[in-house]
């Protein structure tokens, strides 16, 4: 689950189970029926969050309670008290009358304080740690695709080969290493013993934090190199795995023959006529893969003291900080529905088989 | 076709690691009990001590417990969580899946809804925080219930992927002419599914179950490393994060994190094995005689060339 940054490879080529189901009389074009999912998935998740501090056994509420008073040597005020029984639940209040209130406070961007920081705001805590996790993912993301696909086709390309099968155990092994496990081997290799990168945190503390200033992005960048690097060299085996595979069945096609035998250059009839076919699948996996992702954002942000939304979420769990732990599920679900809703989109722009309506 | 899965040489590999690491699991007490350390037991003498040290194989940690010892140890409680997870998806993406794409029609709607929904949400961080409401509310003070519970928890996010699959693949079997014939003579749904259906999915369900088993020692490592696991087991998790939280890297005890990880990366690899072998068995295309058809397609297409430009 955490390492499956790739879909499994039979859950990915499907492409035949595709097109047929979007196909009926009268029915909304694809991409209506996609956002009208999304949304309807975004309410379930929303519920979810509501409802997953409520059916946990004890009373989460009243153990915050208990903690902050703990912590601060005072019964949270009267406002704070409705507030936490307004996200983890009042065992004597009405559930709906409940969940009324939690979409209000959602709709006000009211996430409640934290506990383990009392009294910041949840909101701001979360606004801090995104833009490192959506950059980190978003970027590794990409290029663990790019990657993958591109060395697959190649590979799939010429099956069998000296560099297929140098490649392909190779591979195989570094899909089935532990991510957290490899990014501690990382840190240890290139952060410790080696000293070329910084073992935590995302920026250089010693440079005033711009975002215009290109000393503080160079820091960026070097430390952003070794998550970035488990992440990309984990995730990109997976994609090389399923686009190798559907190519090696696509370069013995008859489209492929003709475009060979009127000479075209290889990276042409490669890229121009094989890959492109062989491409669906591997759009349709990323976006049953973002989950992975986001787990692995999770373990490597975890290994590295990376400030994003991942080593936010651990801290808050071994720290009992319920608001936090609410908040940062359901931003990393926001992100994961869009990253779908985007994927989807894209599939559809690729093959008009999916958009046609008969 | 059982036989030609036995003669793949990449399914005999896997299966002969996965096996040695389940009889490890299995003959534990045996197997410390012929090493002679026990994984609690504290070696005073010989605090974090490099491999080879006094009769410690793998070394020791912080506080003198055997790594080898511990690794032993480990192994059931990381498979017991994979395979008790493992068995939970796959019955559930059986039971989901197949009944979603044979029944079709309202059934099938909901059900592949609801896969999809469950597909869209981010399975890791939600066991995580389940995980860690459970950790707050005490539930697991006995360490082979906190296994459950665990194995329990990741198996119930494991299953949507192998649902959406198995659906797809039981709709095209439904539709063939022995499950059709056999609908003409009356037979109920569920004898249906049984009879004509279930056997034809053996081999996809088999490579499921394998993933799932693996998914499943993969996350019980990663929560364990999170910190939200049970206390009291040994794991490979459990080792790993120790290893992590008392010092072990800043120190260099590398032999405390190594063995652990690798362990894990080789059931990862075996399974990967035995799933490629599967997948060449049942898809021919894939098979590395392949390579002859691909050559042979290179020259035809040269010759094709050729015969173009002298015309």
């Amino acid at each position: 689950m955490t390492q499956a940054t790739a879909p499994p490879a039979g859950a990915a080529i499907d492409p035949a189970a595709v097109p047929r189901r979007f196909r009926g009389a009268g029915r909304p074009n694809y991409f209506l029926r996609r956002a009208g999912f999304y949304l309807i998935t975004t309410l379930i998740a929303i519920t979810l969050n509501f409802a997953i501090p409520r059916f946990m056994p004890g009373d989460p509420a009243g153990a915050l309670i208990r903690q902050i008073q703990i912590t601060t040597g005072a019964p949270p005020s009267g406002a704070e008290m409705a507030a936490i029984r307004r996200f983890y639940g009042d065992p004597t209040s009405n559930l709906i009358g409940d969940y009324l209130d939690y979409w209000k406070a959602l709709a006000h961007f009211d996430f409640g304080v934290s506990v383990a920081h009392y009294p910041v705001p949840v909101a701001d805590m979360v606004l801090q740690a995104l833009p490192w996790t959506l950059v980190l993912i978003g970027s590794t993301t990409f290029l663990a695709w790019i990657v993958g696909t591109l060395a697959g086709a190649y590979l799939g390309w010429r099956p069998g080969n000296v560099l297929d099968s140098v490649a392909l155990p190779l591979s195989t092994f570094a899909s089935s290493l532990p991510m957290f496990w490899f990014g501690l081997v990382v840190l240890w290799v290139f952060g410790m013993q080696l000293g070329w990168f910084p073992i935590s945190g995302a920026y250089d503390p010693d440079v005033p934090f711009q975002i215009n200033n290109i000393w503080f992005l160079l820091s960026v960048v070097r430390y952003g190199v070794l998550p970035a690097a488990v992440l990309v060299l984990l995730g990109l085996n997976g994609w090389l795995f399923s686009m190798r595979n559907v190519m090696v069945s696509t370069v013995t096609e008859d489209y492929v023959l003709l475009a060979r035998a009127k000479g075209l250059s290889a990276p042409r009839v490669l890229l121009g006529y094989a890959a492109r076919n062989a491409l669906l699948p591997n759009v349709t996996g990323l976006a049953m893969a973002i989950g992975g992702v986001i787990g692995g954002a999770i373990l490597v942000e975890t290994v590295f003291t990376y400030p994003g939304m991942g080593l936010l979420l651990q801290q808050a769990i071994t720290g009992h900080d319920f608001p936090v732990m609410q908040t940062v599920l359901l931003m990393l679900t926001l992100i994961m529905i869009v990253a779908n809703l985007v994927a989807d989109l894209t599939y559809g722009l690729l093959d008009p088989r999916t958009r046609e309506v008969r | 076709m059982t036989s030609g899965f036995l003669r793949n040489g990449r399914v005999r590999a896997g299966g002969v690691v996965l096996a040695i690491f389940v009889l490890v699991g299995a003959l534990r007490d045996l197997l410390l009990k012929w090493y002679g350390v026990d994984p609690f037991s504290v070696d005073y003498d010989n605090l974090h001590a490099s491999p080879g040290t006094n009769g410690h194989w793998l070394g020791t940690t912080i506080s003198g417990q055997d790594v080898f010892a511990q690794l032993i140890a480990g192994a059931r409680g990381s498979i017991t969580v994979g395979l008790l997870s493992g068995v939970l998806a796959t019955v559930l993406a059986v039971l989901i899946g197949v009944t979603s794409g044979f029944l079709g029609g309202p059934v099938d709607h909901a059900l592949n809804s609801a896969t999809n929904v469950v597909l869209t949400l981010p399975s890791f961080a939600m066991t995580l925080i389940v995980a860690g409401y459970l950790g707050s509310a005490g539930g697991a003070e006995e360490p082979a219930i906190g296994l459950v519970v665990m194995a329990i928890l990741i198996g119930i996010f494991e299953w949507p992927s192998g649902a959406r699959y198995l659906r797809s693949q039981t709709m095209s079997l439904r539709s063939r002419d022995f499950t059709m014939a056999t609908k003409m003579t009356g037979e109920s749904t569920a004898r249906l599914i049984v009879v004509e259906v279930l056997p034809h999915l053996t081999g996809i369900i088999s490579a499921m179950f394998l993933r799932a088993v693996v998914a499943g020692i993969f996350a019980e490592a990663s929560l364990n490393f999170l910190g939200v696991a049970t206390q009291g087991t040994i794991s490979w998790g459990t080792m790993i994060a120790n290893a992590q939280t008392q010092g072990a890297l800043t120190y260099g005890w590398w032999w405390w994190f190594l063995a652990p990880g690798l362990c894990i990366a080789l059931i990862g690899t075996a399974t990967a094995l035995i799933n490629f072998g599967l997948d060449e068995v049942t898809n021919p295309r894939l098979r590395t005689a392949n390579r002859a058809v691909v050559r042979a397609h290179a020259r035809k297409a040269r010759e094709l060339q050729a015969a173009g430009d002298a015309a």
